[in-house]
């Protein structure tokens, strides 16, 4: 399929990028990987559930299909290049198709996932990450009468514990390894933010009976009789006490999802994609908006995204900059509020395990010089999320920068390489493998 | 109430409700949805398609993203060993 602006991620950023170029008489389309468009903080329930719809999703998702721009669902890119190429896999229960989309210009809206911290007990069933339980949960997990502990670092952590307290948990406690002085600075600017004010106070109306303990965290996660959770070790640095718990929650803020951008060569300016005003990368035809050009947030994503739409189809967006240099101000508070401290980089045991994928222990990757080292001679990072789990972990705990990042972004049948350039709809069904 | 789905797990019969997805089912069931190279249960981590701790067998095919799939009536899903 052949579209002028193709637009990647359904959240917020690309929801408004995709809007504003339609609307402007763009033929656009859209590709996410979700059963549904929204994103993160937009994910859709698709099961029934206590929490109220989103006026401001409603409305953004109204118009966006007033707009013409068609979204496509289910489907994860894997692969892209300059020349104007996107593939994608769609899983669906019979099999996998693979397609294959062609653009003029591109939107990076791809967001932004957990950064996972390793600590021992971290793989035990009944852990998961903050966000990951909530999504889950908007798939149909219950936690009515759970005890969860919801812990890590981040704004999304009061967010996490509202919502599964919505669904009817009981969350006995929200951790915060940021200290009291490092969040009060943030906390003190957000007068000038008022609609995340708002969503503040109905936190605090949920969770009134909830601690946030802030400058403790979870140092282990111990298992009852099965392998899964019963209680998790807790910390303020001088004082540690067990806390017992069904579920733990636990993730340590974002990190942004840069590797299509790593793929078709866009400069970047640390970990984030590198964009002007107009949220162009370094390569004329592709732009980027939300999370992976820098973590800030709703409102953020979506003035970006309506930046690079208007951007995409040649029209002005001067009167949104100023809007978009206070979103962008924002970001950097909360990236210094939320900083890591360097006690979690002790919190793995030897034993471990750092990689999920191929279970490599923390002992077995210290000794290594970097990367490529390591990948030889442990294959971590090497299993099916391609280093997208342990990666960010290892950048904490090692320092180590991820070296190349390569296509596909994750495991694809191999008969998705061999793509029929002739097929009438570019579309091929493959052979299901054998368990 | 919309009808419920009707799948098996580890070949025990599970309803559920419209709309659940695959690894909402089995955390529902309390089935690891994968054994880890060691022989370590997993369940779904991020729920949002990066993990790949949530891949199990689903109609046969192994290694499927359960978290980004939705149930359908008489489903058969098994732990990826
Ligand atoms: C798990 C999680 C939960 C969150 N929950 C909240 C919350 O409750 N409240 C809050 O204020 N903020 C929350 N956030 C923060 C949230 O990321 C931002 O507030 C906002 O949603 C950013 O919008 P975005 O459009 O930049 O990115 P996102 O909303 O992340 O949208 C990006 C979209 O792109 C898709 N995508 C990424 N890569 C690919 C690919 N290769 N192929 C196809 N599609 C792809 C993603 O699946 C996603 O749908 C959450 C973040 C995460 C990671
Ligand atoms: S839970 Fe992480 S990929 Fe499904």
């Amino acid at each position: 399929m052949r579209a002028e602006v193709l637009v990647i991620g359904a959240g917020p950023a690309g929801i408004a990028a995709a809007t504003a170029a339609a609307e402007n008489g763009c033929k656009v389309i859209v590709l996410d990987d979700n059963v549904t468009a929204g994103g993160q903080i937009w994910r859709g329930a698709t099961v029934d559930s206590a929490n109220t719809q989103d006026v401001a999703k409603q409305r953004a998702m109204e118009r966006l299909q007033r707009s013409g721009a068609q979204v496509l669902n289910g489907r994860s890119v894997f692969s892209a290049d300059a020349s104007g190429t996107v593939q994608t896999l769609q899983e669906t229960a019979s099999g996998n198709v693979v397609e294959q989309f062609h653009f003029e210009k591109l939107v990076l809206a791809t967001g932004a996932r957990e950064r996972f911290l390793p600590f021992p007990g971290w793989t035990l069933p009944g852990v998961f990450g903050a966000g990951g339980l909530q999504a889950l949960v908007k798939g149909g997990y219950s936690v009515a009468g759970k005890k969860i502990v919801v812990a890590g670092t981040g704004p999304l952590l009061l967010a996490v514990a509202t919502h599964l307290a919505e669904d009817g948990a009981v969350i006995s406690s929200v951790l915060e390894q940021a200290t009291l002085a490092q969040l009060a600075p943030f906390a003190a600017s957000l007068w000038t933010h008022p609609a995340k004010l708002v969503q503040g106070a109905r936190f605090r109306v949920k969770l009134w009976k909830t601690p946030y303990r802030a400058g403790c965290w979870v140092i282990e996660a111990i298992a009852g009789s099965g392998q899964t959770l019963a209680s998790v070790r807790v910390t303020d640095g001088t004082r540690t006490w067990t806390e017992p718990c069904d579920l733990l929650a636990c993730g340590y803020h974002l990190v942004p999802n840069t590797e299509i951008a790593a793929f078709l060569g866009c400069a970047f300016r640390e970990s984030f994609v590198q964009v002007d005003s107009a949220q162009r990368t370094s390569l004329p035809n592709v732009f980027c908006a939300g999370e992976p050009a820098g973590i800030a947030g709703l409102e953020a994503a979506l003035v970006q995204g309506e930046i690079a739409g208007l951007a995409c189809a040649g029209r002005s967006h001067a009167s949104l900059q100023r809007r978009s240099a206070a979103e962008r101000a924002f970001g950097d508070r909360m990236e210094k509020a939320f900083a890591l401290r360097a006690e979690l980089r002790s919190l793995p045991r030897p034993d471990t395990i750092v990689c999920r994928c191929e279970d490599v222990p923390f002992a077995r990757l210290q000794g290594h010089q970097g990367w490529t080292d390591a990948k030889l001679q442990t294959r971590c990072g090497m299993g099916p999320c391609q280093g997208r789990i342990c990666g960010p972990a290892i950048e904490q705990l090692l320092g180590w920068r991820p070296v190349s990042i390569r296509q596909p972004l994750f495991p694809v049948p191999l008969q998705a390489f061999c793509f029929p350039d002739a097929s009438e709809n570019n579309t091929t069904e493959l052979i299901k493998e054998k368990a | 109430m919309p009808k419920l789905l009707s799948i098996l797990i580890n070949n025990v019969t599970c309803q559920v409700a419209p709309g659940t997805t695959v690894a909402a089912a089995m955390l529902l069931a309390q089935q690891p949805s994968r054994i880890s190279v060691d022989g370590d249960p997993r369940v779904a981590l991020c729920g949002m398609g990066i993990c790949f701790e949530c891949r199990a067998v689903v109609n046969g095919t192994s290694h499927r993203r359960t978290c980004q799939m939705l149930c359908e009536d008489n489903m058969t899903v098994e732990t990826n060993s």
